[in-house]
């Protein structure tokens, strides 16, 4: 009985951070395009390097969050 | 007139959901009989999707009932007690019989003794032609012939005309490499590193596009893989360090004393952290994307499982689900493939940045204190 607990309390943490990693990519990234988007409309010249920037910068934060992802991913799938 | 259109498509979509919904869950009470009929063990989604994108001695392409459309591939096993083995992977009948000494547990070749247990004193190492290699092979014989083929024609006609046929789909693609990934980040000495950021451009974007194909294995979505196009970037990365790189991680400049202390030990860190980070971003994304669209496949079973009408009513919204994720997996393929180019270029540009562009840095520093 005690053993199922911990493999469900496992699967429930590694579901919720992978949730929490979620939103918190959405509201960087969001913030990247925001940013990005700005600089365009301020100087429409600079679109083909701003947008470089951004996809960087965007793929940064997707790493981190896809960290969370996996450390989710292997609560959930190794059990025990 | 707009609106009351789209009130009436929203009030028809909910309605079309809630129908939906409501047929499963009546659809319960008729489990039981369908699971006499298939007399099959319950479908474990999670075994399935890891079964799915992990690697495999033989390559499973469909099921048709009862009869699977497997290609067995080789087992090239070297032990230096047991000294060197080929054989087919069919031999091994899925895990159930002991070949030559060898057994297969979950995908894993394990030195086995005659009763069947695992033979401690014997080593190992496990070079078979998987899932993996063969289509890792594939897609490096196809990048050989697609990329001779384009440099032969610029041999035979020259570099200064027009270029023709498959050439134009190559060259725009090359030329940006060139001018937007490692003439920025390399400045001057960006002729030294373009075929590495070249290869590992097309390398990672052919085996991404394979791994998209139904049925094909799941090359850069495997953590092997994208470690070891990491130690390859890192090895390039520490051939291009200068001594004014080495003298800014033992000694960060334009920070006070007690965070310098703090910053050696990170900046050391870091060396290794960055080519880490492009590892498990290539690996991550790829096989997220791969089990999100498993995942959206198997709810089609999974609703099955309560009932078949709801398995076929659920099969047009997953399959229309799994199109839209696959072409966002197109994209993804492409940016990740750039992001690896891109990130190991501004690497390698931070790795041999010259004396006077942190002269000029520092200057700027200072004038902003004041």
């Amino acid at each position: 009985m005690n053993i199922l607990l911990e493999v469900g309390q496992a699967q429930l943490g590694g579901a919720i951070g992978a949730g929490l990693a979620a939103i918190g990519a959405g509201i960087g990234i969001g913030q990247i395009g925001k940013g990005a988007v700005e600089s365009i409309a301020r100087q429409p010249e600079a679109a083909n390097d701003i947008r470089g920037n951004m996809i960087l910068t965007a793929a940064f934060i997707e790493g981190v969050a896809l960290f969370a992802v996996i450390a989710g991913l292997l609560a959930v799938l190794t059990t025990g | 007139m707009a609106r009351i259109s789209v009130k009436s498509l929203l009030v028809a979509a909910f309605s079309a959901v809630l129908m939906f919904l409501g047929t499963s869950a009546f659809a319960k009470d008729g489990g039981e009989g369908d699971h006499g009929e298939a007399g099959h063990e319950k479908f474990d989604a999670g075994k399935a999707i890891l079964h799915h994108i992990a690697d495999s001695h033989e390559w499973h392409f469909l099921s048709v009932g009862e009869t699977h459309v497997t290609l067995p591939l080789p087992v090239i096993l070297y032990s230096p007690q047991r000294g060197l083995d080929i054989f087919s992977s069919s031999h091994f009948h899925h895990g159930e019989e002991i070949h030559n000494g060898y057994k297969l547990d979950h995908d894993h070749i394990v030195p086995v003794k005659e009763d069947g247990s695992v033979d401690e004193a014997v080593k190992v190492f496990d070079f078979s032609m998987t899932k993996n290699v063969v289509q890792m092979l594939l897609a490096v014989i196809i990048l050989i012939l697609v990329m001779t083929s384009v440099a032969k024609k610029y041999i035979q006609t020259g570099a200064h005309k027009a270029p023709t046929g498959f050439q134009n789909a190559i060259e725009p693609v090359i030329t940006f490499v060139r001018d937007d990934v490692a003439r920025p980040n390399l400045g001057h000495k960006y002729k030294k590193y373009l075929p590495y950021l070249l290869t590992v451009f097309f390398f990672i974007l052919i085996n991404n596009l394979f791994g998209l194909v139904p049925g094909a294995a799941n090359v850069t979505g495997n953590i092997a893989f994208t470690a070891l196009l990491a130690v390859i970037s890192f090895i390039v990365i520490l051939f291009s360090t200068n001594g004014h790189f080495w003298g800014h991680i033992f000694w960060p400049p334009g920070v006070p004393l007690p965070v310098k202390l703090i910053l050696i030990p990170v900046e050391l860190l870091s060396i290794f952290i960055k080519p880490a980070a492009l590892m498990i971003r290539l690996f991550a994304n790829m096989t997220a994307g791969h089990i999100v669209i498993l995942s959206f496949v198997s709810l089609i079973f999974i609703f099955g499982q309560m009932s078949t009408v709801a398995g076929w009513g659920f099969s047009p919204v997953s399959i229309a689900f799994s199109v839209f994720i696959f072409l966002i997996e197109i994209l993804v393929a492409f940016i990740q493939a750039f992001i690896f180019t891109n990130l190991t270029a501004v690497f390698i540009g931070q790795a041999f940045e010259g004396e006077h562009h942190h002269d000029e840095a520092h200057g700027h520093e200072t004038s902003k204190a004041h």
